[in-house]
């Protein structure tokens, strides 16, 4: 609860400067329309001009509020909220991919990770194409894997999670390199005076030892993974998804749908990677590591 | 006690290569280790004694010389767990609990679950720690970590334990009093201990025999047949044999020293 306070300072702060934006941005159009129908305005009607357009530069909190409860909650409560239009239908998803994503990503990232520690040829050669990888923009490579995918008869949720997966996967393998690599020389004589086997070694030191870096990973990787998936619905056409959405209210203007959608991104990037740390605190508990 | 000998170090010499040229860990080390001797190997640091376990171990490759453990090289002795080998900290797993890290040389040995919690009982009650499985070792105090160390070394039955400076980090009172149970379980379970120490009052209170090291490159400078009777009461560190003894020991070691400066 001691939190409480300071947060609700954060948020209060981060509203009045949103507010105050919101009227500086969008008085140019309310001066235009004022001088149009050849109006003076005054400071209050400025205000509640530049809080209330229909398509402003920067919508102002409670209109991108009122948008999200129109399309989320409003709908629930008409018996709507699977519906194409609901926010809630789109964070769905968008959301099966980026889960999808997240799962290969994490797959693939623990295996290239455990072929760089227990591997010399993987250990000097993968490491730099893993790197090479994450400075291709995803932007450029994000329309050429849905195209090859479609040509190979591959659609629909796939080709997004694998833009997922191509995100998600990287601070894995980082983080499991090193997590695998954390036990001392000393752990490692100690399972070598017991003659353990690679595979003994490996279950029952190095793993447990990895853990902390790989709940780290898996948070960066989730927050890459909800990138990917919107990137992956962004150049494709996609008629579903917050990506979709985004798209949409860029093409017709429509500022505040582009805020709402973004605000619900941003809602369910907090909450996975909310999920994962309360994962993360069970396990390590459970583990007497935390 | 037998005259079979279980180690046996022949012209054993270990030389690492560095940036700076080679180093010379150990040098023609020759030595031979009877079935229940209590062996301390002391010196300053460099002197290759943690080396010359690690050898034993098959931690280390010597580059020159033999080196037997129970009549075979190292590597099978190795893997027919001849040893249990206790490290300088105690190392502990903090993600089992004491029971489940005394367990886990057991595990990874195959042996059948009934049989893991039976020598699991034994082993805490051997070092005194009874009643304790259940706990993590974060609940437990630096020396009693250390207990729990020795009890995972014995739990698979080694004849002969390599301790390497075991109680270096634990203050003088823990440390007295994990010597005297150090002693007591040798003399009840009469395996041959190796170990490893800088403390001269330890050597000489623990070892029927002393093994005077020193540095550059690393050699046996003395080895002291400790006079010391089997049953010694810590007292005993106020006999006049006991003091001859480690004079004997620093005499050996500043000899070491004089012509290595």
């Amino acid at each position: 609860m001691r939190n409480v306070v300071p947060i609700l300072t954060v948020v209060c702060t981060l509203l009045v400067i949103w507010y105050a934006a919101a009227v500086w941005l969008n008085a140019p159009w309310a001066y235009n329309k004022a001088e149009r129908a050849g109006i003076e305005l005054n400071f209050a009607d400025l205000v509640s001009d530049t809080w209330s357009q229909d398509k402003p530069k920067l919508p102002a909190p409670h209109q991108v509020g009122a948008e999200i409860w129109k399309t989320t909650g409003e709908m629930v409560l008409n018996g709507r909220g699977f519906s194409k239009r609901s926010l809630i239908y789109h964070s769905w998803v968008t959301f099966s991919a980026t889960a999808l994503g997240f799962l290969l990503g994490t797959g693939l990232g623990i295996a290239l990770a455990i072929g760089i520690v227990y591997n010399r040829t993987m250990d000097m050669s993968v490491m730099p194409w893993v790197i090479a990888s994450q400075t291709i923009p995803i932007l450029a490579i994000a329309p050429m894997i849905i195209v090859v995918l479609n040509a190979v008869g591959i659609s629909g949720l796939l080709p997004k999670a694998m833009i997922s997966m191509y995100l998600s996967f990287f601070p894995v393998v980082v983080g499991m390199v090193k997590g695998l690599r954390s036990p001392a020389p000393m752990q490692l004589d100690q399972m070598r005076t017991w003659s353990a086997t690679p595979a003994q070694t490996f279950w029952r030191l190095r793993l447990p030892s990895s853990m902390p870096y790989l709940f780290a990973s898996l948070k960066i990787g989730m927050a890459a993974s909800l990138v990917g998936a919107i990137v992956g619905e962004l150049p494709t056409g996609a008629v579903a998804g917050l990506g979709a959405r985004l798209l949409a209210g860029s093409y017709y203007g429509q500022t505040i749908q582009i805020w709402s959608a973004l605000i619900m991104a941003a809602t369910l990037a907090a909450i996975l990677v909310g999920l994962i740390g309360v994962l993360q605190r069970i396990t390590l508990k459970r583990m007497g590591m935390a | 006690m037998t005259d079979e000998t279980v180690i046996s170090a022949k012209d054993l010499s270990l030389t690492f290569q560095t940036n700076d040229g080679p180093v010379h860990a150990l040098k023609d080390v020759t030595l031979d280790v009877r079935k229940g001797d209590f062996v301390s190997f002391i010196g300053p640091s460099g002197c290759g004694k943690t080396t010359f376990l690690r050898c034993m171990a098959d931690l280390e490759h010597p580059t020159g010389g033999t080196i037997t453990v129970n009549g075979v090289s190292p590597e099978e002795a190795r893997k027919s767990r001849a040893y249990g080998y206790v490290f300088q900290a105690a190392g502990l797993y903090p993600w089992r609990t004491i029971g489940g890290n005394i367990r886990m040389p057991l595990e990874i040995m195959g042996y059948a679950k009934a049989e893991q919690d039976q020598r699991v009982a034994r082993v805490l009650e051997l070092v005194d720690l009874a009643g304790f499985e259940k706990k993590f070792p974060w609940q437990l105090s630096g020396g009693m970590q250390q207990r729990a160390s020795i009890a995972r070394a014995l739990s698979f039955d080694a004849d002969i334990l390599l301790m390497d400076e075991p109680f270096g980090a634990l203050d003088e009172i823990v440390r007295d009093h994990l010597n005297e149970q150090l002693l007591s379980l040798w003399d009840r379970t009469d395996k041959t201990i190796c170990f490893v120490t800088h403390s001269i009052p330890e050597a000489v209170y623990l070892s029927t025999k002393i093994v005077v090291m020193s540095p550059r490159p690393g050699r046996i400078t003395d080895v002291i047949e400790s006079p010391l009777p089997r049953e010694r009461p810590l007292d005993i560190r106020d006999t006049p044999e006991f003091i001859e003894i480690a004079h004997r020991v620093r005499d050996g070691l500043r000899a070491g020293y004089g012509d290595a400066i």
